[in-house]
Parts: C-alpha cells; sequence; structure tokens
C-alpha cells in the first residue's frame, strides 16, 4: 500500500525554499569562548529573499559557504527583525572557514528543517532543560520561549554542564536568567578553576538535586549521546516517565529532507523525523552500537 | 533525637531503610553548622565522621602543589564522606565548605560499631553507600571522558 | 490477447526514434548486457543468455534467437532516472558579495526503456515513493520520469540469484508499463505476445501490426508465466522484515563482516538504493561554483561522517545499515519493501554473500547460538 504523501513537519521550510539556498546577510557576530571556536550570527535575508517560516525551538537551517560547502546548524534564538541566530563550533572544513566570517558577508541558508521541541505538551507543567556543551545552543530557543510565556509553566529548571568555566556559552545571558527568581538555572563543569565559585561534576548530578514535580514534569536534553542517555536515566530513577523526556539527536544531515539517507538511526530520518525525538523512540539507538 | 529522626526520615537517601534502623542512625547524628571555608576533611587524616548536607556547597578537593581545586561540589541531601567504612579509616581528599553549611554530622566510629554487632543493619547502611559510591565512580568516568571537547567522546552510542 | 513478430521490436524502436524518443535499451557490451542507446534489433542482445551465481556473471550464445534470452545486468534504469552524478544548482557571486542560485541544467530528454523487467518497474515504483511522493520533490527525477515510454518484458527463464516471486514483483510485468511483451521461442514459433498498459502503449501496439492470438499461443504464453515462477534461483523469507527487526545484535553480521569488502558494489547495482551527496565544486575563480549530487552508499565509512569519527565505524555496523534498510526499515519509511528481488547484489557481490541466505541463516538461528 502507497503510503499517502510524507507531510512536511509542521513549520519547516516550503518545498520551493527546501532545496537551495539563499543569500543572507551577517547582521552581527559574538564569539563566546575564549579560544574563539564558538560563534554566534544573527542572519537576516537579502533583499529580495523570501524567509521561511520562523524556526521554532529545535529546528535547523543548512547554512552554505559559496565554494566550500553546507552543514546543519541548529537555530539558538530568532530576533524581532526577522533575523535568525546561529551558535556554530568550528570543528570541520565548511564551520572553519565560517569562523572568521564578519559582519556584512553573505552566506546561504536553507530552511527551517526538522521537529520541534514539545513546549505545548509542557503547559502547564515544570519544565526541565538538561544542557551539555555546545548543545545548549539548540534549548536556547525553549528557554527564551518560556521566559516569554512564563505563566504557562510550573517550574522552569535548566541544568548546564560545560567542559570549563571558560567553555561557557551565552555568559551575559546566563548572568541574567541567574538573576531571575522564577527560572532555576544550575550550572556545573567538569574542571573547576582556582576562581571559579559554582559547582563542580556532572550535570547528570545537577539533576539528582530535583526541585521539580515528578508526576508533571516535562524535560528536554540535548548533548552528547552518552551525556543524554545518563540524563534520561537520572531523570527515570526521579520518576519522570520515559516518554516525557525529549533529546536532540545529531546525524550527518547533508539534504535535510529526507532524500540522501545519510543521517538514518533505524527507520527515522533525523533531518525529517527529528532531530527532537521522544527519548523511548531513540532509546535502541542509545543501547545498540553504530545503529 | 526525635526532631534528628524526622530530618532523617525526610532524606532520599535513607528512604528505603527500616525504622529501626533510622533510629540507629538518628542516635548517632548530630545538628551541626560550619562557616563557609572550614575545613570538614582533610587528605589523609582519619575519618571518622560523615556529614549529610542540609543546606550549602561542599567542595571535594585534592591538594596539588599548585594549590587546591575542586574535583567535585556537592550540595543538599548529598553525602560527604565514605572512607570511614572501611580501612585504613582515613580520608583520601580534602571537603570544605564553599558557602556557610548545615549538616546533619554522623559519629562513624560508633556507627562501624553498630554495623559489626548488627549484620543486618551494616549489610543496609552498606548498601546505601556501595549505591552512592557506584552512582560518584560512574560520574566521575563521564566528567573523566572530557564529553564535551568538539567530537570528543559519547557523541554516538 | 495479441501477438507480434520479433521483427516487429525492431520497427518498435524505430518507430520511437522517429516520435522523438531516446531509446535506450539491453545490449552487449564488456561482456555484459548493460543499458544503452539502441537503434534497432541489431543493438539488443538476440541469441545471448547470461549465466549467474553469486560472484558470478558470464554471457553465454544460445542456440536459438531469443531477443529477451538473459535477465537484468549489473545497469538499471535509474541511472537515468536518477543519475549517477547530477548538478543540482550554480551559483554565481555577485559584486556585492551576496550571490544567485540557479537550478543546474538537467538533461531531460524524452526517453523510451525497452526490456524492463517486472523487478525493475517495481524497483521505479519504489524509487518514486522516495523522490515522488514526499513533502519536497526531486524535481529532477520528477522532470526524467515524466514522459517515459516503457516497454517491459515478462521473464521467462529467471536466472540464478533472482527471487522476485518472493518478493512479488515479478516476473509477469503487470502494470506500470506503456506495452508489455512476453516472448516464446521454441523448435517451432517464434513470437511474442503483447499487451498494453496505457493510451500511448495502445497506439503504439496498433502501429506494430498486431494479430489475435490463436488458442495455441495464448497457451504456450500462459504456460511461461505458469513456469517462470518455479524456476527462480533463490527465495527471500517471506517474514524477512520481522526476522531483522529481531536481529540488530546478532552475530551474523559481524561473521558476513569477515567476508564483506565494503566495496559498496551491492549498492551501486540496487535499482531502489537511493544515498547521495552533494560535493561543492567552485571554479578556479571562485566566481561560479555548483552543488554536484553523487551516488553514495551506506558502505563507505564517511557516510556516517560525525565530528570525531564515523557512527559507523565497522563493516558489520555498515552491512547491518544495508540490510535493514532494504529489507526492514524500508516498510516504516516508504510503504514497502526496498527489495525487488532482481537479484544484482547477490550476482554483482565480489565475494558472493547472498541477501536472500544472510536472512534465511538468521532466520534459522534468531539467537545466534549456532
Amino acid at each position: 500500500m502507497a503510503p499517502d504523501t510524507v507531510q512536511p513537519p509542521p513549520g519547516s521550510a516550503l518545498p520551493e525554499q527546501a532545496m537551495a539556498p539563499q543569500p543572507w546577510r551577517i547582521h552581527s557576530v559574538r564569539r563566546d569562548v575564549a579560544s574563539n571556536e564558538v560563534f554566534s550570527w544573527e542572519l537576516r535575508p537579502e533583499p529580495g529573499v523570501e524567509p521561511g517560516p520562523l524556526p521554532a525551538p529545535g529546528q535547523f537551517n543548512m547554512l552554505y559557504l559559496f565554494g566550500v560547502g553546507e552543514v546543519p546548524i541548529s537555530v539558538s534564538a530568532t530576533t524581532a527583525e526577522g533575523g535568525v541566530v546561529h551558535t556554530t563550533r568550528a570543528v570541520g572544513s565548511v564551520t572553519r572557514a565560517m569562523q572568521g566570517l564578519e559582519p556584512g558577508a553573505v552566506v546561504g541558508l536553507r530552511g527551517p528543517f526538522g521537529s520541534q521541541w514539545p513546549l505545548e505538551q509542557a503547559k502547564g507543567r515544570d519544565l526541565v532543560l538538561v544542557a551539555g556543551g555546545i548543545g545548549l545552543a539548540p534549548l536556547r530557543p525553549v528557554i527564551h520561549a518560556a521566559l516569554e510565556r512564563r505563566s504557562d509553566f510550573g517550574r522552569v529548571v535548566v541544568c548546564y554542564g560545560a567542559r570549563s568555566p571558560g567553555d561557557m556559552l551565552f555568559r551575559d545571558e546566563l548572568d541574567a536568567w541567574d538573576r531571575r527568581d522564577d527560572l532555576d538555572l544550575r550550572i556545573t563543569v567538569d574542571r573547576g578553576t582556582a576562581a571559579w565559585r559554582g559547582d563542580v561534576g556532572v550535570v547528570t548530578q545537577l539533576v539528582e538535586r530535583g526541585g521539580f514535580d515528578r508526576r508533571n514534569t516535562l524535560a528536554m536534553t540535548c548533548g552528547p549521546e552518552v551525556m543524554m542517555r545518563f540524563t534520561a536515566a537520572t531523570l527515570e530513577r526521579r520518576g519522570l516517565k520515559p516518554e516525557d523526556i525529549f533529546v536532540s539527536m545529531e546525524r550527518n544531515m547533508r539534504c535535510a529532507v529526507g532524500f540522501c539517507g545519510h543521517c538514518q538511526i533505524g527507520p527515522h530520518f533525523v533531518c525529517r523525523d527529528g532531530p527532537v525525538f521522544p527519548y523511548p523512540v531513540m532509546e535502541p539507538a542509545f543501547r545498540i552500537r553504530e545503529l | 533525637m526525635k526532631e534528628l529522626l524526622a530530618i532523617i526520615e525526610e532524606q532520599p537517601f535513607f528512604e528505603d531503610m527500616e525504622p529501626a534502623h533510622k533510629r540507629l542512625l538518628a542516635a548517632c547524628a548530630a545538628e551541626r553548622s560550619y562557616e563557609a571555608d572550614t575545613r570538614l576533611m582533610r587528605d589523609h587524616e582519619p575519618a571518622e565522621t560523615f556529614w549529610l548536607i542540609r543546606s550549602g556547597q561542599v567542595a571535594l578537593e585534592s591538594p596539588l602543589r599548585e594549590g587546591t581545586v575542586p574535583f567535585q561540589t556537592l550540595g543538599p541531601g548529598e553525602i560527604v564522606g565514605w572512607s570511614w567504612l572501611l580501612p585504613p579509616y582515613r580520608a583520601s581528599y580534602d571537603a570544605r565548605a564553599v558557602t556557610d553549611i548545615h549538616t546533619l554530622r554522623f559519629d562513624a566510629g560508633v556507627l562501624r560499631d553498630r554495623m559489626e554487632a548488627d549484620p543486618a543493619f551494616g549489610y543496609r547502611l552498606m548498601k546505601h553507600f556501595a549505591a552512592l559510591i557506584v552512582q560518584r565512580l560512574q560520574a566521575a568516568r563521564l566528567q573523566g571522558l572530557d564529553i564535551y571537547q568538539p567530537g570528543g567522546p559519547g557523541h554516538g552510542a | 490477447m495479441e501477438v507480434i513478430a520479433p521483427q516487429a521490436v525492431d520497427t518498435l524502436i524505430r518507430l520511437l526514434a522517429g516520435d522523438g524518443y531516446e531509446v535506450v535499451g539491453p545490449t552487449r557490451r564488456d561482456g555484459a548486457i548493460v543499458y544503452d542507446r539502441v537503434g534497432g534489433l541489431d543493438d539488443l542482445p538476440v541469441g545471448w543468455t547470461d549465466e549467474q551465481a553469486p560472484g558470478h556473471y558470464r554471457l553465454r550464445e544460445r542456440d536459438d534467437q531469443a531477443l529477451f534470452g538473459y535477465v537484468v545486468g549489473p545497469h538499471s534504469w535509474k541511472k537515468y532516472l536518477f543519475p549517477p552524478e547530477d548538478t543540482l544548482f550554480r551559483l554565481t557571486r555577485q559584486p556585492d558579495g551576496s550571490f544567485v542560485t540557479e537550478p543546474g541544467i538537467s538533461e531531460a530528454p524524452r526517453r523510451a526503456f525497452i526490456g524492463m523487467r517486472a523487478c525493475e518497474l517495481a524497483a521505479i515504483d519504489v524509487q518514486d515513493r522516495v523522490f515522488l511522493d514526499q513533502a519536497v520533490q526531486d524535481r529532477g527525477y520528477a522532470a526524467r520520469r515524466q514522459d517515459l515510454f516503457m516497454v517491459a518484458v515478462s521473464c521467462a527463464e529467471p536466472g540464478g540469484t533472482c527471487f522476485c516471486a518472493s518478493m512479488d514483483t515479478g516476473p509477469r510485468a503487470r502494470e506500470g508499463f506503456d506495452l508489455a511483451l512476453t516472448e516464446v521461442i521454441d523448435a517451432t514459433q517464434h513470437f511474442l505476445v503483447a499487451e498494453a498498459g496505457s493510451e500511448a502503449g495502445r497506439a503504439m501496439l496498433d502501429r506494430l501490426d498486431p494479430r489475435p492470438a490463436s488458442d495455441a499461443e495464448q497457451a504456450a504464453a500462459e504456460r511461461v508465466w505458469a513456469e517462470a515462477p518455479e524456476k527462480m534461483g533463490r527465495q527471500m523469507p517471506a517474514d524477512a522484515r520481522e526476522v531483522l527487526n529481531r536481529a540488530l545484535e546478532h552475530p551474523r553480521w559481524e561473521e558476513t563482516a569477515e567476508r564483506c569488502l565494503s566495496c559498496s558494489n551491492c549498492t551501486l547495482v540496487c535499482p531502489t538504493c537511493f544515498c547521495s551527496q552533494v560535493e561543492e565544486v567552485p571554479d578556479l575563480e571562485g566566481q561560479r561554483s555548483e552543488r554536484v549530487r553523487r551516488w553514495d552508499s551506506c558502505f563507505n565509512q564517511e557516510h556516517s561522517h560525525l565530528v570525531g569519527g564515523a557512527h559507523r565505524d565497522s563493516v558489520a555496523a555498515r552491512y547491518r545499515q544495508w540490510i535493514t534498510h532494504k529489507l526492514a526499515t524500508w516498510h516504516d519509511q516508504f510503504g514497502t519493501s526496498g527489495c525487488v528481488g532482481c537479484g544484482r547484489c547477490i550476482t554483482w557481490c565480489p565475494v558472493g554473500i547472498d541477501i536472500t541466505e544472510e536472512v534465511t541463516a538468521v532466520r534459522r538461528d534468531p539467537e545466534g547460538r549456532a
């Protein structure tokens, strides 16, 4: 039996915008980490470019550098002026080439693509966000949305694990969140310094400390897979149902629309069915090696 | 004594212990507060105590030539100290109050005698501490893997 | 039921060419039967057949003049609809640092395919689901697929690695063609039974001087259809999907990996495999660049590239990915198996790994104890 035509995930790029990179200009650049290997761009469409739907928290765009290539990068914020913010770590040939670009440079963009963090499903419940390393970037739009509609949620707990104090992203924003009494921000680092006054240890330890209603909490986690696996186990031990835990997966996404075959995990195309999945759907991927 | 028992009752760490065992624990416990920067334990000194943190933060540190750098911090509900459980009963790192802290302080020397005298109790408490040690060991391994470095281990299953 | 003479196939090719089609069909080259432009009956491998077994392919002369007395070779029609290399976009740098994106010039001539087997019609149906039944369609595929004229041939003599009967995709061509032929040849007679599957096919058949089949001719054709399924060299277990879904951690994959060279032959000859990668091809001056799509394979280590190393590093994991995708998760993704039973992956595997044997082995020993 032929399946009906697959519908695009809600809020994803229209078919005519899905494949061709469109020119967007770098409006501003931020470099958060001392090594400069992590950089955030605010991108705005060039005149004549019809931007697609505003990316929802959890979605990604394909960013393209003329003559070099294309990479999937999650959206770390959207701006009131219709800008899209991407936070990237320079780790491959394309992202290294992107690293040195300054405001005014033009890059290609197509998207948004992929599934979204289930904010609607979290309404009326406590929200626990567990981020590791650069995994804070895809969760940042959730924090923005939660603070914008703060009364929609119960307690909002953000646990963030970084490699060291110098590797923390969005430092001024973390400080601002920390000052708020309607957001419980917990930060830990793997390696402290003599000057570091905060926590040292793994991020799951911050989850162990509780402070959320185990019967009415929705959790979202993004980071290295081993971190997400331990986070899910900790949340389950603290009484959350597996289906109330959501993870964001990373695979070799190239085409972003399910054509190229690279990002499959079992029956799922991470680019189209993910990157955000309910934990039980991804459980085999955490358990079975090289799936 | 009643008050101490009530405090122990509400701690997740002791959650599934029998009432009689909780009373034994309460008999060895006392409420203690410490000012920030107080050293609770010192590397290599005899370990005759453990603490349950009720509020505040404690750092576990290894004294190095360059100074002390915390390798783990502990907060409310967490236990400080297990060296009292096994010979040679000596601390293997420093524990320092980062903030002012409130704790339950347990007399581990007395507890050890009780555990020897009452193997059922000894087994129960040992099991609780074994679980704690395993959890800390797993956390330490994860912490040592440096998983957040670009392309670090643990990005795939 | 209508009958045409063997020579009518020559007429068919010439008429299609005259109608403006680029006519493609089987032809003999480099010791194999491949698909290429054909101008008439002379270009077809008349009087030839192929011997196929795991890791084995040989052409042999037949003792008759059968037009279609062979099965499928290393090529499939995939190379025309989803070319091995395809320029998706051409980009040009602008003076202000911006760029302009134009579609790549996808060559999409009107083509006629001659001699498509039932498994190949099924394979095109599978790729239609991959590239067309989607929110975002593959434009190049859609353009090349659009105006095809498809002439199918029902297999009379399935080959040694064929198993389409067990995949329910053949050997008789039942739908999805403009014209379907069944060749009947023996010491006393040689003719083709022709069926039209579309209006265009009907109109073309009328130009081939068809005559009604006699009772004996009809019976002969029906004998071909009835007997061909019995001549399959191989068989796929009907519950392959369930068997594989339960076998993700089966030790068999490690054993198979000891033989598998991860050469990707199986994915290249497979008529449904669709993995591709896009490369950036800039000119030397940096003013123009192209996005060029090429076939990729899940057997390549780079296929599962992640920062820090390939996700499917072991050959065992790559083989498992291929076979479970083909026979199990393809159902979840596209509502059908990704395998049509053509047997190419068995024939063209240099070490003769047999997809049907792999499933059968895992099925026989689900726990991997043996």
